[in-house]
């Protein structure tokens, strides 16, 4: 199996950079994602990589073979692609054994390889259809079937879930894991979608604005988020993010919010400005408590079940998310206490930039 | 029940469809009855002298002038209709970029479809003409002697086919373009990353892919130019020696200068059901073909 090293990779559409000097090592056997908003550049990369996209400056090796000049044919990846592009005209099996042909691989060896993939994907009772006559779900099967017969170094998949519909995109997230499991080989997904990147990846890479805002595992990215924009985008919900003024405590930061309450941090002070900061905390750290010793109004109340958020308006009218148990007798209206706990706390400062307990 | 409710509330809407019903009935359906009566008849323009039953086709099929257009129209058929669907599609995919110099290349390539026919015709004469004319130049200058294409009963048909090409040749390039352009990106990006080749991508994704509109080519080509008329015309009079006549050139001078408009309209039958014979058959093949 193969790792894949960018050195330095730079891409422009007419003038505009859309990847600009990115370096990233990914190991062998590895299962990574590119996470980002749309526009983030995440897919050109995979394209990039895959060869679909000719590469303006730096360098691609996958395993040790430099591959950025190579036709995507010569490059030993397979990918899998948003919206399938199976070949509609050939059956399924066709579709399967097309690359195989090509590279004149022998009859029996493609009857074989096919065969697996399919049993191992269960659409062996597919084979003779077109997929014009299959569900959506089922063409998505067959799309990784088709990677897998051709036993690359290197998985692409670029949103391959974005068109199932929920139900189907949770069973297909763990089939996708099960497979990395099963098969050990190398793979990258790009998505949007922060669950699928935290249930599916090794690492995540989150991409941001044509760059790298984070690299790290799915907890790390989550506890330890190295910006504001990563702190936003991964967890839900979404981060609350207040003004506050930071002040030395002890070595830690103390953040005192604008209606008065103060919020004794972990995070060390050491390069660390007093004054103006932004003081994060993930919902599941601002918990309703009837000893609480911060007054809020709960606005809305939104009952998931195993869990009940409350967004809350502190009394400086400062909105803010909270969690209460699955049955919670909170409703719009009440005044209720928070028991925020500040240990948990991430600070931003004014470049964005994350700092977090030791 | 349903049904019947329905069609008993529904039938004002068929007053939506009644203006081109009309003009479809007034313009189509009634002058191919008349076509059809007519040709059952002997007359001339001041009216029906007699009917005369299918006497006017028995004619025909006995007929060494018709027969020999018929013989015309289809070699004029086999000369063009595969030559422009190649053609077409062979520009369609050279020039299917959208880089600056195809833009360019599409709109000189489809301009000489706009031409008349009197001008396309009067451009080519220039080119055939042996006396002075382009590739008459070009033979002297090779120093061979220059061929009279348009009186030679061997080259004069192949001469009126390159015409017509040159004149033509925009349509089937525009529905090719059209097709390849709604061909998905990602299918050749798929075929790419399995390693197909240029010619496996056209054999394998591209042509499958179109065929739909191979087969409009094909059976528009076929009825447009099976009423071969205008460039024999005025390049040849149907000549030398007949090679040149094809069957709306002996329509027209049958019906409007011999004035025999029963034989005329009979022989307008017959082109009739060929174009309708061979578009049918052309379907009924590729049809056949797609649902395999």
């Amino acid at each position: 199996m193969a790792g894949v090293t960018l050195t330095e990779v730079s891409k422009t559409f007419g003038g505009v950079a859309v990847i600009q000097g990115l370096s990233l090592d990914i190991a062998p056997r590895e299962f990574v994602v590119f996470l980002g908003p749309s526009g983030c550049g995440k897919s050109t990369l995979l394209r990039m990589i895959a060869g679909l996209e000719t590469v303006d400056g730096g360098e691609i090796h996958i395993g040790e073979r430099r591959v950025d000049h190579l036709p995507p044919g010569e490059r030993g990846v397979a990918m899998v692609f948003q919206h399938y592009a199976l070949y509609p005209h050939m059956t399924i099996r066709d579709n399967m054994a097309f690359g195989l042909r090509n590279i004149g691989t022998a009859a029996d060896e493609i009857a074989t390889r096919v065969e697996a993939a399919a049993k191992s994907l269960e659409i062996g009772h597919l084979l003779d259809r077109k997929p014009g006559q299959l569900s959506g779900g089922q063409r998505q099967r067959v799309a990784i079937a088709r990677a897998i017969v051709k036993q690359p170094e290197l998985f692409l998949f670029d949103e391959p879930l974005s068109n199932l519909d929920a139900a189907l995109r949770v069973r297909t997230r763990l089939e996708l894991a099960q497979l990395h499991q099963r098969l050990g080989t190398t793979m990258i997904f790009v998505t949007h979608d922060q669950v699928e990147a935290m249930t599916l990846a090794d690492r995540i890479v989150v991409l941001n604005d044509c760059r790298i805002e984070q690299v790290g595992t799915p907890m790390d990215i989550y506890l330890r988020p190295a910006t504001k924009f990563v702190a936003t985008f991964v967890g839900s919900p979404t981060i609350n993010l207040l003004p506050g003024k930071a002040s030395d405590a002890g070595g830690v930061a103390l953040v005192t919010l604008a209606d008065g309450t103060q919020l004794q941090t972990a995070v060390p002070m050491t390069g660390l400005t007093p004054g103006d900061t932004t003081i994060g905390l993930r919902a599941e750290h601002v918990r309703i408590a009837a000893d609480g010793a911060t007054k809020a109004t709960a606005r809305v109340v939104e009952r998931l079940g195993e869990r009940t958020l409350v967004h809350v308006e502190l009394a400086d009218g400062s909105p803010l998310v909270a969690e209460d148990a699955g049955i919670s007798s909170v409703r719009a209206g009440d005044v209720v206490s928070l028991n925020i706990n500040a240990a948990a706390a991430h600070l931003f400062d004014a470049d964005g930039v994350g700092r977090h307990a030791a | 029940m349903a049904t019947a409710r329905a069609s008993k509330h529904d039938w004002p809407n068929a007053l939506f469809v009644l203006p081109y019903l009309v003009v479809f009935v007034a313009m189509i359906v009634v002058p191919l009855g008349m076509g059809m009566w007519l040709s059952t008849t002997k007359g001339d323009l001041f009216g029906v002298e007699a009917n005369v039953g299918l006497s006017n086709f028995t004619r025909l099929f006995g007929d060494p002038i018709f027969l020999e257009t018929v013989k015309n129209t289809f070699y004029f058929v086999l000369l063009t209709v595969p030559a422009l669907t190649l053609i077409g599609l062979g520009l369609a995919l050279v020039l299917n970029t959208p880089a600056r110099w195809a833009t360019v290349l599409r709109t000189i390539f489809f301009a000489s479809t706009v031409l008349s026919v009197t001008v396309v015709t009067l451009v080519w004469r220039l080119v055939f003409l042996p006396d002075g004319g382009l590739l008459a130049v070009i033979s002297e200058a090779l120093g061979r002697t220059p061929i009279a294409f348009l009186n030679n009963p061997d080259l004069a048909m192949p001469a009126i086919a390159i015409t017509t090409i040159w004149w033509c040749i925009g349509l089937p390039m525009v529905l090719f373009l059209a097709a390849l352009q709604q061909v998905p990106r990602e299918l050749y990006e798929a075929a790419a990353l399995d390693n197909a080749g240029r010619w496996t991508t056209l054999r394998r994704i591209t042509l499958p892919a179109i065929s739909r509109t191979f087969v409009l080519v094909v059976i528009i080509e076929i009825i447009l130019q099976f009423q071969l008329f205008g460039q024999p015309q005025l390049m040849t009079l149907g000549g030398p020696n007949n090679a040149t006549r094809p069957i709306v050139l002996f329509i027209y001078e049958t019906g409007w200068r011999q004035w025999e408009l029963g034989y005329a309209a009979a022989a307008a039958q017959v082109l009739f059901a060929m174009i309708l014979i061979a578009a049918m058959a052309q379907y009924l093949v590729a049809s056949r073909k797609g649902a395999q």
